[in-house]
């Protein structure tokens, strides 16, 4: 028989990956815009802001102050060089995070579903016991105890965040680990690591991405939550969540102090929601075969 | 429309009024206004069934629902008419289509399991049907009518049957139930979309003698959807091949089976194994163009040994071969050697060493144990065919010899030493030396790597360097005659056909000495089939390998396999040469397996 192939005349093109189809949608568009808005502000505002973080510049609570854009804080400190200041550390605690969480979560959450049995029970009904705090009380609780550190804060988010996030990998690795190219691959003598994470998580990758981004919103959420209710490492430091709570009784007098952080975590968070939701979209769309939107 | 008027005079207006009549059917897909099928007539006479076959995607389903006056999402009905019993159902409004669904016309999708609703009993359901139709205008009219259609087909009638639910039905049985909605309120047509498909042939037949009962007693024109010829020389009339979208040929089916006219239906022909006759099945290569990709000529045409020019320049008309039996090709009568048959398959029935042996093996999960006691012995050079209907413990079995399934007791030997249960165990010779070719092409590639990275792994697992499993990764392309380029693609840009040659790649790159085929071709097209079954001969025959080959499908059997191993209810029932098993059977089981299998040479006589 004549087995020369004409199939290759009729091969498709590979569809781009999940981010760039993702970004073919208006509200992914619009979320990185204001994400790499608010993260540029975050990272380069120290560098460009007029004064120092922590500088006494002039009357507390004043608006027409010279020299300063938006006048100063209940502290005197010039409003403007704090926002610039504030958002650093909350990004990169948020970043560190989350990326706790979700090495953790997803290395359990892999572990669980391709063993299954007796070692999936025990991964996920411990990590139910963490799952049943409530996120926030669970990091007030820890912080009181031990008093804020970023050490801290880092651990006791990315912690609480682990379960989150080991659930629904366990969740979308289940299907794959029933698919015959598992088999094959243990019939061939891969090592369980192996398995796990180059034959497994390849293939969850989309449920990661989408998951990946709504777990750092929430922990900017959080950080910033912290940061309002006192718990920051300095008293004094420059942080969105602290100049919200510093500046709300002088809201009256100086909007500034309380708006701009307002602002930029609500952008940050819509921005990060806005790319969460359009590569949710997306990757269900792979998942449906259709085309998204 | 001229096409229309002629097809008007052909089929002759008296009959339009009882069956179904579709004439220049189109449909797009609504976002490219592609077609998915164009030009299509039908007729079917009241009391007839016409058989729809072709491969997959070329358009069948999709004509099957259009009949429905339904188009899929992202499908529209480009333009054309259905006249079910005299009504034209696509130019109906949305409430008309409603009611008209499941009174005039009615749907028997291909899976019972999901088409029924688990949360109800099968009484429920069957009584949502009429009452949505108001059918018998009383309840004890419905209830008698429900009554009225189990027994016809063929189910219990008492109250306990009907208040079963779905999962507590067998699949032969939830298809009944299905067939019964379907007849509930007496429609003139019903589409029938592969409903045997997923049943074994015992319960096939059993579905297939219903179908036909029905419809020949109550006078409904009936739409048969299947890829599986054999079924449909079985079952149908008449018979319609569509091919990318169009019905290349159509007549009756004793013309089309006898005297096959378009060479896609010759192929086709040439590609089905029959249980009935020891043939060379022949294959094809390529696929056939979807939507947006077809030429403007014979959609065929890339793929024919006979086309010319003249094909590739318009789509050919329709030409009359007899009253009842006509093609949409230009070179009718002039044959090409294809398709024809050629040498018979290589069958010496080697005695080599025996290779493997599996001794008084048991096994089970979870405690519960469904093969019981199997013994097998595969030579050197060999193909054994193990064949079973689905539950017989075939699939456990090969599984346990390629190390996938670990819970089992008694022995299996390589070369007369005994393996390990579990793959991890095994040493890397026994690993390598056992190979196991999935059944779903589609799930055993990762689709995360390419193709070369995939066939490459065992090689590195073995401790080969890069550059040296490179040359072999494009060796064993080769050998599963795939072009070279394709070790840089990934699973999805590969049609079926080809995802199973590199799925036999990866299992060829180790040089095993056993190839376990676990089904390897049931999902796959006829014509792909064959061309696998071919390659699979060739590379026995080329590196001494020996094959299991597990499968349901009993006239493949015939033409692969020296041996023939038969599995029913997790035991041996008869072991021997496939010929004299399958031509002088033994046991009463295999005796009913061989009578249940349609055949289309038993058909034709």
């Amino acid at each position: 028989m004549n087995t020369t192939l004409v199939e290759a005349n009729f091969v498709d093109e590979r569809p781009p990956g999940l981010f760039r189809q993702a970004l073919k949608l208006r509200r992914t568009q619009v979320g990185v815009v204001l994400s790499t808005l608010l993260i540029t502000v975050a990272l380069i505002g120290p560098f460009i802001a007029p004064f120092g973080s922590t500088e006494y510049v002039d009357m507390p609570n004043t608006l027409d102050v010279p020299g300063t854009l938006l006048g100063t804080d209940y502290f005197g400190q010039d409003v403007l060089s704090r926002f610039l200041f504030g958002g650093r550390t909350i990004l990169i605690l948020a970043v560190i995070a989350t990326s706790i969480g979700i090495t953790l979560g997803t290395t359990l959450g892999l572990t669980a579903a391709y063993l299954r049995g007796r070692y999936d029970e025990i991964i996920m009904r411990a990590l139910d016991v963490v799952l049943s705090f409530p996120q926030v009380l669970l990091s007030l609780v820890v912080i009181s105890m031990f008093g804020p550190s970023n050490v801290l804060i880092i651990c006791t988010v990315g912690l609480s965040t682990t379960p989150r996030i080991a659930r629904i990998i366990r969740g979308s690795a289940i299907g794959v680990v029933e698919r015959d190219f598992i088999s094959a691959a243990e019939a061939i003598g891969e090592t369980r690591k192996r398995v796990v994470f180059s034959e497994v998580l390849p293939n969850v990758t989309s449920a990661l991405l989408v998951e990946m981004n709504l777990r750092l919103t929430y922990s900017v959420g959080l950080i910033a939550s912290l940061a309002f209710l006192g718990f920051t490492p300095e008293p004094n430091a420059a942080n969105w969540g602290l100049m919200i709570q510093e500046n709300r009784v002088a809201l009256t007098e100086q909007p500034w102090g309380v708006i701009l952080p307002t602002m930029a975590l609500a952008l940050m968070t819509i921005g990060t929601g806005l790319i969460g939701d359009g590569l949710s979209r997306v990757s269900a769309g792979i998942d449906r075969g259709g085309k998204g939107e | 429309m001229a096409c229309r008027e002629c097809l008007q005079v052909l089929i002759g207006v008296e009959k339009v009024n009882s069956g179904l009549r579709i004439i220049n059917l189109r449909l797009n897909v609504a976002a490219t206004g592609n077609d998915i099928v164009d030009e299509v007539n039908l007729t079917i006479e009241k009391g007839r069934v016409l058989g729809l076959v072709g491969e997959s995607g070329s358009g069948k389903t999709t004509v099957g629902l259009a009949v429905l006056s339904h188009a899929r999402r992202g499908v529209e009905i480009a333009h054309g008419e259905i006249y079910c019993a005299g009504t034209e159902v696509l130019g109906l409004d949305a409430d008309a289509k409603r009611r008209i669904r499941g009174e005039l016309v009615s749907y028997v999708p291909q899976d019972p399991a999901s088409s029924l609703n688990p949360a109800l009993r099968i009484g429920v359901q069957l009584m949502e049907v009429l009452e949505v139709h108001d059918f018998g205008g009383s309840s004890e009219a419905r209830k008698a009518r429900i009554k009225e259609m189990m027994a016809e087909v063929l189910l219990p009638t008492d109250d306990q049957y009907l208040e079963r639910y779905p999962h507590q039905l067998s699949g032969g049985q939830q298809q009944r139930v299905g067939l019964a909605m379907a007849f509930a309120c007496r429609p003139s047509v019903i589409v029938l979309d592969e409903p045997t498909t997923g049943l074994d042939v015992s319960t096939q037949e059993h579905v297939l003698k219903t179908i036909r009962q029905l419809t020949r007693d109550h006078g409904v024109a009936a739409l048969y959807i299947t890829h599986d010829l054999a079924v449909v020389a079985d079952l149908a009339d008449d018979v319609a091949v569509m091919y990318a979208g169009r019905v290349v040929e159509q007549g009756e089916v004793a013309e089309i089976f006898g005297n096959p006219a378009h060479p896609y239906t010759r192929h086709l022909v040439a590609a089905a194994p029959d249980i009935a006759g020891k043939k060379q099945i022949v294959g094809l290569s390529g696929r056939a163009p979807s939507p947006g990709k077809r030429p403007t000529g014979c959609s065929f045409a890339p793929r024919c040994e006979l086309a010319a020019d003249e094909c590739r320049e318009a789509f050919p008309p329709n030409v009359r071969i007899s009253d009842a039996h006509s093609a949409a090709c230009i070179k009718i009568g002039k044959r090409g050697e294809t398709a024809t048959q050629t040498s018979p398959t290589i069958q010496s029935v080697s005695q080599g060493d025996v290779i493997i042996e599996v001794r008084n093996v048991s096994a089970g999960y979870s405690g519960t144990t469904v093969v019981h006691d199997v013994s097998l012995t595969l030579r050197k050079g060999e193909c054994l065919a193990l064949v079973g209907e689905s539950g017989s413990g075939k699939t456990t079995v090969s599984r346990a010899i390629g190390g996938l399934h670990r819970e089992w007791t008694g022995s299996i030997l390589l070369n007369g030493v005994p393996l390990r249960s579990a793959a991890r165990q095994r040493s890397v010779e026994d690993r390598l030396g056992i190979q196991y070719v999935f059944q779903n092409p589609y799930g055993s590639l990762n689709p995360r790597r390419t193709v070369g990275d995939s066939i490459a792994r065992p090689l590195l697992i073995a401790g080969i360097s890069k550059s040296a499993s490179r040359s072999q990764v494009l060796d064993v392309l080769d050998k599963v005659n795939l072009p070279n380029s394709y070790a840089n693609k990934f699973p999805d840009q590969l049609s079926g056909g080809e995802r199973q040659r590199v799925a036999i790649a990866r299992a060829l790159v180790s040089n095993p000495q056993v190839l376990v085929c676990d089904e390897v071709t049931s999902a796959l097209d006829v014509l792909v089939q064959a061309a696998i079954v071919d390659l699979l001969g060739n590379l026995r025959k080329d590196l001494g390998l020996s094959m299991l080959f597990v499968t349901h499908n009993l006239p493949l059997v015939r033409s692969i396999a020296d041996h023939v191993a038969v599995m029913s209810e997790g035991r041996i029932v008869e072991v021997g040469p496939s010929e004299s098993v399958i031509g002088d059977p033994q046991q009463q089981y295999t005796r009913n397996l061989i009578t249940a299998t349609p055949s289309i040479e038993r058909s034709l006589l």
